[in-house]
């Protein structure tokens, strides 16, 4: 590796609490502080604290900030109102994705664009590069920026202890601005890992005081510090993707089933729009499903997905679901693959293994 | 941690010989490297393989990894405890956790494999 790697405001505090440190997506991450499935079962039962800084935010600002974000991406930014937010993508005008996001609106004329850490660069450029006449200041702050996700069951009663808001008033995708003893935080109600949970934005100089923070009034609760294997085994349960895994600049939104986030009807122009609404018109080639590994063995990315002696797809998200104790994963197929209950087989190391094509999220909250 | 009385692999596996046969596991560096191991793939008994040669994997929820013969044998037993409790091989990587029990094909490939000392030595380089 020639490049350093970045580090969050956090990095010492994970080396302290004995973390397994990896690089990920050119940044110096904690992957696991006791153990994975410890961590997992933390947020599914009690609740885990996760440092996300290293994810990105370009807060764009002006007269035409809704207008702008409403060019560059699929989900309507003008049905947002101060205080929500939305899951949303950047695509390219062919209809593949350049990223997925998080859009909240601040205010009418300021919006926060929470990317991927390993498309920070990527997707600045990108925004940049549409600015052309529309009236806005777009500014990288994801150096500035400490992210914090406080997840589970536990979650609000832990976070309420410390701030002053009454958390229960905040809906689902819906987040406030408040201040944390002392120090001024964005608190919303939004994850990555299908448990109830909140994520926090503050000063990157502030940073690990509110991680801190957190870990000692949850500690008694049985909060405690999860990493970014059990973050990917709880998203891949809940089948949120991962942008990189699941889809990217080869694979059309629509493919990629986030045609729920992609607002054709009476919005406005975006790019890719038209070459969506084709592509919409002339259906799909294959779709990405989630499946059941049947046989033994874990599927992976990568792996080949097999139907009738032939290659037919690939894995691209794969693991064993800690929760529901088997192999679960996502993988592209052809059209005539995707219904629930189709059987193929998975080829984990030279072994045809039966998976199933299930429906839905692989877990769901009660 | 890493008893003098066996004899490790540079691909973390350890062996216990006993006469012409020798009992194979990973090492507990091994196991804590993969973290929460969740799915263990051992080979048939009578089956044959030669030094180096892949004999199964072991799965942990995060990663794969495929596990060598340390040197050359017959397979006379697999550990079948491990087919429902996977996680032996890291609460007792050394013990417990065996993987596989093998009739020696050439003693003196044993000459091959490292000491404790020498295999602590090499993971304390191999993580620098």
């Amino acid at each position: 590796m020639t490049e350093a790697l970045k580090k969050t405001p956090l990095a010492e505090e994970h080396e302290k609490l004995g973390a397994k440190m990896v690089p990920f997506g050119g940044w110096y991450m904690p992957v696991q502080y006791t153990g994975l499935v410890e961590e997992h079962t933390a947020v599914r039962e009690k609740a885990g604290l996760f440092d996300v800084s290293h994810m990105g935010e370009v807060r764009v600002t002006g007269k035409d900030a809704v207008a702008f974000v409403d060019h560059l991406t699929v989900n309507q930014v003008t049905k947002l109102v101060d205080g929500q937010a939305h899951y949303t993508a950047f695509c390219k005008p062919d209809g593949t994705v350049i990223d997925d996001l998080l859009v909240y609106r601040i205010g009418p004329e300021e919006l926060l664009l929470v990317i991927n850490a390993g498309n920070i660069d990527k997707d600045v450029a990108w925004i940049e590069r549409h600015v052309g006449d529309f009236d806005v200041i777009v500014k990288n702050e994801s150096n500035a920026i400490a992210q914090i996700a406080i997840q589970g069951p536990l979650a609000e009663e832990i976070l309420q202890r410390i701030c002053p808001e009454d958390l229960s008033q905040i809906n689902y995708y819906w987040f406030v601005h408040t201040s944390i003893k002392g120090l001024p935080t964005l608190v919303s109600r939004t994850g990555y890992t299908g448990e109830d949970g909140f994520e926090c934005y503050c000063s990157a100089d502030h940073g690990v005081r509110l991680w801190n923070l957190l870990l000692e009034t949850g500690r008694e609760d049985g909060l405690i510090p999860a990493g970014l294997g059990a973050r990917d085994t709880l998203r891949l349960e809940a089948r949120m993707h991962l942008y990189g895994n699941d889809m990217d600049e080869t694979t059309h939104i629509l493919e990629a089933g986030l045609g729920w986030i992609v607002k054709l009807k009476n919005s406005p122009e975006f790019i890719g729009k038209e070459q969506i609404r084709a592509q919409k018109k002339a259906g799909l080639d294959r779709r990405l499903v989630g499946f059941e590994v049947k046989g033994r063995g874990i599927a992976r990315q990568g792996y080949p997905i097999v139907h009738e002696d032939r290659d037919v797809g690939r894995v691209t998200s794969g693991t064993h679901s800690p929760t529901l104790k088997k192999a679960i994963g996502l993988g592209y197929v052809p059209l005539a693959l995707t219904e629930p209950g189709t059987v193929f087989h998975v080829r984990i190391r030279n072994k045809l293994v039966e998976a199933e094509v299930v429906k839905g999220p692989f877990y769901k909250r009660a | 941690m890493y008893s003098g009385k066996n004899l490790y692999s540079k691909e973390h596996e350890w062996l216990s010989v006993d006469g012409d046969t020798a009992l194979i596991g990973i090492t507990h560096h091994a196991q804590d490297q993969l973290g929460d191991i969740v799915y263990v793939d051992l080979p048939d008994v009578d089956s044959e393989f030669e030094i180096g040669e892949e004999f199964g994997s072991v799965e942990s929820v995060k990663a794969v990894a495929e596990v060598f013969m340390p040197i050359g044998g017959t397979i006379v037993e697999v550990n079948e405890d491990l087919e429902d409790s996977p996680e032996a091989v890291n609460k007792d990587p050394h013990g417990k956790g065996w993987l596989i029990k093998i009739k020696i094909a050439d003693q003196s490939e044993l000459e091959k494999l490292l000491s404790a000392e020498a295999y602590e030595a090499f993971v304390k380089e191999e993580s620098k």
